[in-house]
């Protein structure tokens, strides 16, 4: 057998995953790979800064299920990975960054780029290697794989010395991985199924919480057969939207913090919560003591680490969802639940989500939904983090799994623009769609160059309030509208786009509100549309922070 | 109610781990209060015995944790009352020659041994349960203890093994 160099095997192995992109940036310490990846083994997209590397991988993880790649140079490239790396670690994204290093002789003497982004990224990632021996980099290579995208996935990061990859060795890919520690799969249900489907039946007002679980484990067709079986309503975490049909009538969107009242409502009232595929995390529960107080909780995860951990649950099952519901499915009656629904359908026709709509200014809530009445609720949307990111979230009526990709547990501005690269990538050919904040666009606003160089036809939606809107929320709401640095002096984003040489078109006018994003829509390649935006919107419903839910203001029938 | 629970936790013997475990602590929240660490019968692997402090929900959650971690082979926890448990102390105290009987005598009465003598100090090695070194350490604070180095908890269960 012949003898490859390190940053061969690297090429083979990445092969051998059937990778078909990698976002990179190049430097000192990778340029063994860069230089094979001059024939083009794969796709390699150059973006313009490392952090966008790991966004868009993450990006092109969340909308087509499959591992994103990204990489990286050493020091300073590999510190750029890492607010990208904790961002895909809290939503549970499969993820493998590859890094170079300095050589393995100088490690540890504060060489020149020298980082240590093992010990850095220990604690944002699912796991992470420094492979020291070219011995180990094939079967390294293989476990970081399989650990991202089996069980919880999760970032893994690869770090790999600059005389490793150009070492040679003979190329042997493994088989299998032996990982006598890794355990993806815990599931140990005995008797929990039917104990859960006899609390299911004999519950008078079940809600079923499915969040990014659903999605990730494929589980959203026969959790709809679950529902509409059992007659349960659904409401779905951040993560989770998409996983049910938001325009179904068992639907009830989003609760939480800037959740429906309805949804909310609903958490109040329910007397067994089925959470799914969710962690409880603190913007869905509020104050915990008033979380869901009527309600025994069910817990279904495969992460055995999450059950118990914000909330008592009084059945757990481990497992994947898709899994779990499948089997639960043949278990659960079909019940009427006549008067439970008539009560969700009252409170949905009771306090909608909406907006006053007379003042001259555009809404941002109306670009939004003049963006779900122009794509029919069939694009892609990925988001910045802010106030955009909650109208996003509330509405654009999401059908589909992975077509709302955002960051939900980081809350990561400046993900959006390079997560929408990667699913842009991804999903060739479907329409994506970055609605963003002004404050968060700016972020890695460098990216405009990497859509430019690659074509890539994203349509950017700046909903221009030109603050940090979120922040200014909280700032009017509970700082006495104290706005300390929260208005922003923004550039001629029209003229950036130009630059960039990216279309670029503004919409100030509400009655061009449409035509313009139509316009947009319609346009071969890439877009950035500047909305301006009525700027002190809030957004409604809100659960003050350390609130419980049924406390939560705004958004009622009459909202001021 | 939280109390000391003992984790005697297998992992794989390969360079990082016990930064991986303690940053998991820190990072978590989690209070140690010894973590003791070295080779086993097999080569391949370590031995971690951890004592924590934690109620029975926050036990769960450090176990769950740890069991995530892809170096962690095994994580049993000890039931106190059915384990050997040991720790190791090495204590330099002041002795004058007239003191020095008495303290001798002391040392027998708790099984230690004398490992270093100078004219004015004595060193002594003791090992056994923690409350055994610190019924030691008590009495020897009469002397003026100079220095004082623990292993940290040691244990294993009692009995046949799985
Ligand atoms: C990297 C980062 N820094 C700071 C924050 C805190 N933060 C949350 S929302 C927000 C404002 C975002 O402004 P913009 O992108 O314009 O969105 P808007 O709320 O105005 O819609 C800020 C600063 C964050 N989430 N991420
Ligand atoms: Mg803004």
């Amino acid at each position: 057998m012949s003898k490859l160099t390190g940053a061969e095997i690297f090429i083979e192995s990445l092969k051998r995953e059937q990778v078909e992109v990698i976002f990179g940036y190049p430097g000192g310490k990778n340029i063994p790979i860069y230089n094979l990846l001059y024939d083009n083994p794969f796709k390699h997209i150059l973006v313009r800064h490392e952090q966008a590397a790991a966004h868009a991988a993450d990006g092109y993880a969340r909308s087509t299920g499959k591992v994103g790649v990204c990489l990286a140079t050493s020091g300073p490239g590999a510190t750029n990975l890492v607010t990208g790396l904790a961002t895909a670690y809290m939503d549970s994204v499969p993820v493998v960054a590859f890094t170079g290093q300095v050589d393995t002789k100088s490690i540890g003497t504060d060489a020149f780029q020298e980082a240590d982004i093992r010990g850095i990224t220990m604690p944002v990632t699912k796991h992470n290697y420094l492979v020291t021996d070219i011995k180990d980099l094939a079967r390294t290579i293989k476990e970081a794989f399989y650990i991202a995208r089996t069980g919880r996935p999760g970032p893994v990061l690869v770090d790999m010395p600059v005389d490793v990859l150009g070492a040679r060795m003979e190329f042997d890919y493994p088989e299998k991985v032996d990982l006598p520690g890794y355990e993806p799969d815990l599931t140990t249900n005995g008797g929990k199924l039917e104990r859960l489907a006899e609390e299911i039946n004999s519950a008078e007002k079940p809600l079923i919480f499915a969040g990014g679980g659903v999605i990730t484990s494929g589980a959203a067709e026969v959790l709809r057969e679950l529902a509409r079986k059992a007659r349960i309503p659904v409401i779905t975490s951040l993560m989770g939207l998409g996983a049910y049909p938001i325009d179904d009538e068992l639907s009830l969107g989003m609760p939480g913090m800037h959740g429906s009242r309805y949804a909310n409502y609903a958490l109040c009232e329910a007397d067994l919560l089925i959470g799914v595929g969710v962690r409880f995390d603190d913007r869905v529960t509020g104050r915990l003591d008033a979380f869901a107080p009527k309600a025994k909780i069910v817990h279904i995860d495969i992460d055995p680490a999450e059950i118990n951990k914000n909330v008592d649950t009084f059945i757990s099952l481990v497992g994947d969802a898709k899994e779990v519901l499948s089997k639960l499915l043949p278990l659960v009656e079909e019940i009427e639940r006549k008067e439970w629904l008539a009560q969700v359908a009252e409170w949905k026709r009771k306090y909608p989500l909406a907006y006053k709509d007379e003042s001259r200014d555009i809404k941002p809530q109306a670009v939004v939904q003049e963006l779900n009445r122009l794509t029919g609720g069939k694009a892609i949307i990925v988001t910045e983090v802010g106030q955009h990111q909650m109208w996003a979230a509330q509405y654009y009526n999401y059908s589909y799994p992975r077509n709302f990709i955002t960051s939900g547990g980081l809350g990561t501005m400046g993900f959006g623009l390079p997560a929408s690269i990667g699913a842009q990538v991804g999903r060739e050919g479907e329409l994506v769609i970055d609605i963003s904040g002004d404050g968060s666009f700016q972020m890695n606003v460098q990216e405009l160059a990497t859509i430019s160089e690659y074509n890539l036809p994203v349509k950017i939606v700046i909903i221009n309030n030109g603050t940090l809107g979120m922040v200014r929320q909280w700032q009017e709401l509970l700082h006495q509208k104290r706005y300390s640095s929260t208005i922003l002096k923004n550039p001629d984003f029209v003229k950036l786009a130009d630059a960039y040489g990216i279309k670029g078109i503004r919409i100030e006018n509400k009655d061009e509100l449409a035509v313009k994003l139509n316009e947009a829509l319609e346009y071969d390649g890439p877009v950035l549309v500047d909305a301006v935006v009525a700027w002190e919107e809030n957004v409604w419903p809100m659960v003050p922070p350390g609130a419980g839910n049924h406390e939560m203001i705004g958004g009622e029938q009459d909202d001021k | 109610m939280t109390s000391k629970r003992i984790l005697s936790v297998t992992v794989a013997n390969k360079p990082g781990v016990l930064s991986r475990i303690t940053g998991l602590f820190s990072r978590r929240n989690y209070n140690i209060n010894s973590l003791n660490v070295g080779e086993t019968e097999n080569p391949e692997y370590s031995r971690m015995t951890i004592v924590v402090d934690a109620d029975d929900r926050t036990l769960e959650q450090i176990k769950s944790q740890l069991d995530k971690l892809v170096e962690v082979i095994q994580i049993t926890e000890l039931d106190r009352t059915n384990i050997v448990d040991r720790d190791l102390a090495l204590i330099r105290v002041n002795s004058s020659r007239s003191q020095r009987s008495e303290i001798i005598q002391i040392v027998d009465t708790f099984r230690a041994r004398i490992v270093d003598l100078s004219t004015d100090t004595i060193m002594i090695e003791a090992t056994g349960t923690p409350s055994k070194i610190e019924a030691l350490i008590e009495i020897l604070k009469d002397f003026g203890i100079i220095d004082i180095v623990r292993t940290g908890l040691v244990a294993l269960n009692r009995g046949v093994v799985e």
